[in-house]
């Protein structure tokens, strides 16, 4: 007549009281019964963390917590030289593994983490990345000039590389007043912001499949860098054709200076991913992959906040700010806030938790 | 030590799929990889999810924009272009975020699982006993795109444009290969590892559910010293009668106990009666097990604490 009913009615998933420690015949099943108090107790915890959220623990079950893993963990050892009993062994081996994923899981919360990656961990991952952001600059330098050259040795490649652009006067012949119309501002300023929505989530997705593409050891990342850069260089020269590289370097620079950036990290990303298989070192290749996996995966993330940004570059300023000096400023300036973020920055490493 | 790989309770686990996972502590936890169709079943929940919810939201917007329509008495001209404008980045927006969001915010949880992974049953998790990172669950995310999605909507694409009269060559075919590489990776690896799964160093395993169940020598005969409440009659058996089986045998008698089935209990009964010479009787089976079953654990136990161990009848 001791255990009042009542209360089982407010206690969640309440089983029948375990029986008396005495009760049981053998040495094993009193073993069992003396701890299986605390193994509840870490179970009710355990089913609360996983639906969701550390807020609605109390905080004296989360300091426990710890120590009822390390109970369970020692139960399980000893029970497994002790104990014949297939249903508690398979029991405690459940619950050991349930309370590991949380005592040992993702520490940080979203928050945390992205707090940690803006404040000094993104730009350490760019710079761990250093090597495969000097060759893919150099693809990318490359490929513009090779799409210059193709371009310039036979016009039939502007084609070939802007295939049927019906409409848009930038194809070869055009003339200069063609040409500097299509650098000045639009007139439309009321639709700059869905294009910028637009923009925003095509470049992802080429930098996307770019970082991706690395898995296949790093050479399709490359290949995406230089068409990409390709079109760029042929652009150029068409532009060279009526003496308007100035203007078109200076419109694109508002956003390339970033888009470009990102597009150079993202195909880093991939290559160093690339690199790290085909050459993986002294590690496993699936180790090295992983390591590379993981440094890269930051630096992907930094470059969706990048090309983010942009997207709000090419549809406001660029399409709003119609004289050179004023977009080479912008340019400019996002160019050296990248560039001393990435290499100037370097706050001390936090404790990652 | 601990030589035991596993469990017998849990016969389904399948041998191929078990593998050990030590803790920081030192201690061996049996986990098993997630089978392959249940992956595919949880991805295809996941898409179905997030394809629902993005037609829900498009249809919503269509009816907003019907709405606005109405307003302008069905004259496009006079349409607020500022509301459509914010309408479509909401959409644009809204698309990416699903898409990505959708998976990682899940899979950074507690559960690390998204919904289709809890629905089957299975869970991301990082290999070996590391620990799973946000960093790892963003790269294994990112991969799946170019893994089924890229080029799927490429052969979509390509399918189109066939139809259409155009000539694509050999790409479908690239595509389909592209495909059929990424898709086909699990296969191709013990672990069962996508090649996301790969650049992240996670795998997908079996999310563990066990219930305690209830303490076999604390009920019927087992508990009051081998006598049957229901004839009186005090089963005892020899260390003789006692060393016919093992663990083995006595796990699987453990297991009748818990599930119970007076039909199969009578069988095992009279099997373990012809074994050790008894008469059988009828009417007092379950009594006789427990008394048997409580008796040969004491016994295994007892040897098990000098070091002897009896895997089975044959040992």
């Amino acid at each position: 007549m001791k255990a009042p009913v009542i209360s089982s009615w407010f206690s969640r998933g309440t089983v029948a009281a375990p029986p008396d420690i005495e009760s049981a015949a053998l040495r094993s099943d009193r073993f069992r019964l003396a701890r299986e108090a605390d193994w509840k107790r870490l179970e009710a915890i355990l089913v609360r963390m996983e639906k969701g959220g550390l807020r609605r623990i109390a905080d004296e079950d989360l300091i426990a917590l710890p120590a009822l893993y390390r109970t369970a963990a020692s139960s399980l050892s000893v029970a497994r030289e002790t104990s014949l009993d297939a249903a508690t062994l398979a029991y405690l081996e459940a619950l050991v593994q349930r309370a590991w994923f949380q005592v040992y899981g993702p520490r940080q919360g979203f928050e945390r983490w992205l707090r940690g990656f803006l404040l000094g961990g993104w730009s350490r991952a760019v710079r761990a990345l250093w090597l495969d952001i000097c060759v893919a600059l150099f693809v990318m330098v490359a490929g513009t000039i090779v799409g210059w050259l193709l371009v310039a040795d036979d016009e039939a490649w502007y084609y070939r590389l802007y295939p049927a652009g019906g409409g848009d006067p930038r194809v070869p012949g055009a003339t200069r007043e063609q040409l500097l119309e299509t650098l000045g501002h639009d007139e439309r300023a009321f639709g700059l912001a869905g294009f910028a929505a637009q923009l925003f989530s095509n470049n992802s997705g080429v930098c996307i499949l770019a970082f991706a593409l690395g898995f296949a050891f790093g050479i399709p990342s490359l290949m995406l860098l230089v068409h990409n850069l390709a079109l760029l260089g042929a652009l150029l020269w068409l532009f060279n054709g009526q003496g308007l590289v100035v203007e078109l370097a200076a419109w694109l620079s508002v956003h390339g200076t970033t888009e470009l950036f990102g597009i150079l990290l993202s195909g880093a990303a991939g290559l160093h991913i690339g690199r790290a298989m085909a050459f993986p070192g002294p590690a496993s290749v699936l180790e090295s992959a992983a390591a590379a996996g993981r440094r890269s995966a930051v630096v992907m993330v930094g470059v969706v906040i990048m090309m983010i940004v942009a997207a709000l570059l090419e549809a406001f300023p660029r399409q709003l700010v119609e004289d050179t000096t004023g977009r080479f400023v912008i340019g400019g300036t996002m160019l050296v806030f990248w560039l001393s973020y990435f290499i100037l920055y370097r706050p001390a490493p936090q404790d990652a938790g | 030590m601990n030589a035991r790989k596993t469990s017998p309770a849990s016969g389904t686990r399948d041998g191929k799929r078990a593998r050990i996972l030590l803790t920081p502590e030192g201690l061996s936890l049996p986990i098993t990889l997630a089978p392959r169709g249940a992956r595919a079943g949880a991805l295809i929940i996941d898409v179905m999810i997030i394809g629902g919810a993005l037609l829900a939201v498009f249809l919503g917007m269509l009816w907003m924009v019907t709405g606005m329509l109405d307003g302008t008495s069905f004259d496009p001209d006079q349409l607020s272009k500022g509301a459509a404008e914010f309408l479509g980045i909401l959409l644009t927006l809204f698309v990416f975020c699903t898409w990505y969001g959708y998976f990682l915010v899940q899979e950074l949880g507690p559960r690390g699982a998204t919904l289709g992974k809890r629905i089957v049953g299975i869970r991301i998790a990082a290999r070996g006993a590391a620990r799973l990172t946000p960093e790892g669950v963003i790269a294994r995310n990112l991969l799946r795109d170019i893994e089924i999605f890229y080029p799927l909507v490429a052969l979509l694409v390509l399918s189109q444009m066939a139809q259409s009269g155009e000539d694509i060559g050999i790409l479908g075919w690239v595509m389909t290969g592209w495909f059929l590489l990424f898709a086909l990776f699990p296969f191709f690896n013990r672990d069962a590892l996508r090649a996301g799964d790969i650049i992240a160093g996670t795998w997908v395993v079996e999310r563990p559910k066990a219930r305690l169940a209830a303490v076999l020598s604390a009920q019927g005969a087992a508990a009051n010293a081998g006598s049957s409440e229901v004839t009186g009659v005090r089963y005892e058996f020899g260390d003789a009668e006692l060393s016919v089986y093992g663990e083995k045998e006595l796990q699987t008698l453990e297991r009748m106990l818990r599930d119970a089935r007076p039909e199969a209990l009578a069988a095992v009964h009279a099997t373990i009666c012809r074994k050790i010479g008894w008469d059988p009787g009828a009417g007092d089976e379950r009594a006789f097990l427990e008394a048997f079953y409580a008796q040969l654990r004491a016994k295994l136990e007892g040897d098990m604490r000098f070091g002897k161990r009896k895997a089975d009848k044959f040992s």
